[in-house]
């Protein structure tokens, strides 16, 4: 029992960490409708700069504590928001009027493109991310062992699920995001800025995929510029899992990937944890195509 | 644009077509350089291997050189990188041999990478040396391949004698890359020899390469309450699983082969890496001469000590021109057959031998993770 209760635990932490990143993916799919292959790498350069932001901080403040982490995770949400921007400026806005295919086959290059410039940056071997947050075995109930960072994660995807929600729904730009959501066309036509929408949709997602790439880091403390490639990936089907372009949805199918995943390996085996973990995914395809959560879309004649 | 367009193309149609023309066993045959070819992952995850063993070998082609080279001639050394992935081999490999016209391969350190790349090297007749793979399949794919290390079967014994008779382990956990055959072949000759020496396997489990949480398996092998965990994998995923070893609990040491050694295992492991052991092929603190004598000109050349994977880079050159001034030419089948005729071959990694299945047959070494220092431990003779 003992054991399971700790498989259960391994799986709530891996999964609230892919549920960070599907929130970015199925943000900006929600939005624009075009998935941003290119999210997974902007996750590796977020746990990047946090990875050269954090000896600056340190030679400031105290470091690991609270105070120097929120510091590197603000800049490097900044400066990934920033890049985003850029992203979406140079790569994506001149193939606003081409068709979708073509933006995503320009999000796959440039996804190689950041994963090789990485390479070449940063160098192809793996780097250790310093202690930036302070780690605590919170302890050991039962022989149960729960780590500070772990739960840092849990509550930081719970935080910005909820001001994600916010965002959207509540605030100005979230209703002008959803109106272009709706019919680009006539958001523009009701005097919507559709460029500095879609560029700040892009710079949101891109933040939290710094945020994620950073706690990432911190509980995986080995970085390297292929990094961002499996969780990308399984972030993007946790996405789908629950109802892509669906917030709530993106949280739910990033914690069931995460569960099955962990209890496939703990108790059947590893070589196959992909396997049922995707198996799982098109049985719940096949009974409900939108999702888990996501909502059925009416083909428009 | 669009004319400039259509003139790129036909530039480049011309470029391609001009790369197929070149003859390619002619320029191998009458130019004034030996031509070596070297396919290494100077890039990827197991990059630090790659980038050590090619600094190795580099230096022994220098070496060569400045001794005035074989034959009369000099070696030119062609490095290609396989970027750590599956595939990438293959490709390298067919182009050093079929466009650059190359006489002999060197690499590479991964069984997985060296095994897809034997194959070419056997069909054209080319000797392939691999440094550093230790997976016994690779010099089973013909009479061309060989090696300059041990292999798993002697590897995995070494490691089951020393967790049974040094460490005093009664029940030992396994997990294994079950993506590589490095790995996977490790833990088959370490469970071979820890039952027959009365020891028990308590529990087995897997992981794939790149994985990053390795929490499920090491709760299901803490359930077991082992004395030890074999962890026969590559650097990267080791240093993680002893950090979330000891975050869940676990205490016991883990020991694993020479994939461990890289300088980029305790910055990333750290403390939790503190009393764990591996076995590897070299160990710079030794006192022989050749080695004294390749530690210093590694350090002048690249500033930093060369590990396990740097020596062996050196060693597989070595050989390689021993052998082909002992044939006296550098046709591949009869390099192939002096190659197969080395005998105590006095090696920066100790005395080589290359035996009837083109094996090398020499000793290992045995290091510990101390203050975050490999130490010497002990040498085991084959």
């Amino acid at each position: 029992m003992t054991e399971f209760l700790q498989q259960l635990i391994n799986g709530l932490a891996l999964g609230s960490i892919l549920a960070l990143i599907a929130l970015g993916y199925t943000m900006v799919y929600g939005i624009l409708r075009f998935i941003n292959f290119a999210h997974g790498d902007i996750f590796m350069l977020g746990a990047f700069a946090g990875f050269y932001l954090t000896p600056k901080i340190a030679a400031i403040f105290p470091t690991p504590s609270i105070l120097s982490g929120l510091l590197v995770m603000g800049i490097s949400m900044a400066i990934c928001a920033a890049l985003g921007i850029v992203i979406e400026r140079f790569a994506y806005r001149p193939l606003r009027r081409s068709p979708r295919l073509t933006v995503l086959i320009t999000a796959i290059g440039v996804s190689l493109f950041l994963e090789y410039a990485g390479q070449l940056f940063f160098g192809a071997a793996p780097k250790k991310f310093p202690a930036l947050i302070p780690s605590y075995p919170i302890t050991h109930v039962g022989g149960l062992s729960v780590t500070s960072n772990q739960i840092i994660v849990f509550i930081v995807t719970a935080l910005l699920l909820v001001g994600l929600r916010f965002i959207v729904q509540k605030t100005k730009i979230g209703t002008a995001m959803r109106a272009l959501a709706f019919n680009p066309d006539a958001a523009a036509l009701m005097g919507i800025n559709t460029d500095v929408v879609i560029s700040f949709t892009f710079a949101l997602g891109s933040a939290l995929a710094a945020a994620a790439g950073i706690l990432f880091a911190v509980n995986y403390p080995a970085i390297d510029p292929l990094m961002g490639i499996l969780p990308g990936l399984k972030a993007f089907v946790a996405a789908v899992l629950g109802g892509i372009g669906n917030l709530p949805g993106a949280a739910l199918g990033g914690i069931i990937i995460g569960v099955t995943e962990t209890l496939v390996a703990g108790y059947i085996s590893s070589t196959y944890r992909d396997a049922i973990a995707f198996g799982i995914l098109i049985l719940i395809l096949l009974v409900k195509p939108s999702g888990l959560l996501g909502k059925k879309e009416i083909e428009k004649v | 644009m669009k004319i400039w367009r259509g003139q790129f193309v036909a530039g480049a149609a011309v470029l391609l077509l001009a790369g197929c023309n070149k003859p390619s066993g002619e320029s191998a045959a009458n130019s004034d350089v030996i031509k070596v070819g070297e396919f290494a992952s100077l890039t990827g995850s197991e990059a630090t291997f790659g980038q050590s063993s090619h600094k190795g070998t580099q230096l022994a082609i220098d070496d060569l050189n400045a001794a005035g080279g074989v034959l009369g001639k000099k070696f030119q050394l062609l490095t290609e990188d396989d970027q750590s992935q599956a595939g990438q081999p293959a490709t390298v490999v067919r182009k050093l041999i079929s466009s650059d016209g190359v006489v002999a391969i060197l690499g590479e350190v991964a069984s997985s990478r060296s095994l897809e790349a034997a194959p070419i090297c056997q069909e054209n007749k080319i000797p392939m040396i691999s440094p550093a793979s230790t997976n016994p399949k690779v010099t089973e794919v013909g009479d061309y391949i060989f090696r300059v290390c041990f292999i798993d079967p002697f590897q995995g014994t070494v490691m089951a004698n020393f967790a049974r008779k040094t460490l005093k382990l009664q029940n030992a956990a396994v997990l294994v890359e079950s993506s590589s055959d490095y790995s996977v072949g490790l833990a088959k000759f370490f469970k071979q020899r820890f039952i027959a020496d009365g020891g028990k396997i308590v529990a087995e489990e897997n992981y794939s390469h790149g994985d990053k949480d390795f929490s499920a398996q090491l709760t299901a092998i803490k359930a077991a309450n082992p004395d030890g965990i074999f962890v026969p994998g590559y650097y990267t995923e080791v240093g993680l699983i002893a950090l979330q070893a000891r975050q869940l609990g676990i205490t016991v040491p883990l020991f694993g082969g020479d994939g461990w050694e890289s300088s980029a295992l305790v910055p990333i492991g750290g403390k939790a890496l503190e009393g764990c052991y591996f076995s590897t092929h070299f160990s710079p603190d030794s006192t022989a001469p050749e080695v004294r004598n390749f530690v210093k000109e590694f350090e002048a050349k690249y500033h930093e000590t060369p590990d396990a994977m740097a020596a062996l880079g050196y060693d597989s050159a070595m050989i390689l021109a021993d052998a082909m001034k002992r044939a006296g030419t550098t046709d591949g089948p009869k390099v192939r057959d002096a190659l197969a005729a080395a005998k105590d071959f006095s090696g920066v990694t100790g005395k080589i031998t290359i035996d009837a299945n083109r094996n090398a047959s020499k000793p290992a070494v045995i290091l510990e993770i101390k203050n975050g220092q490999f130490k010497y431990v002990e040498t085991v003779a084959p």
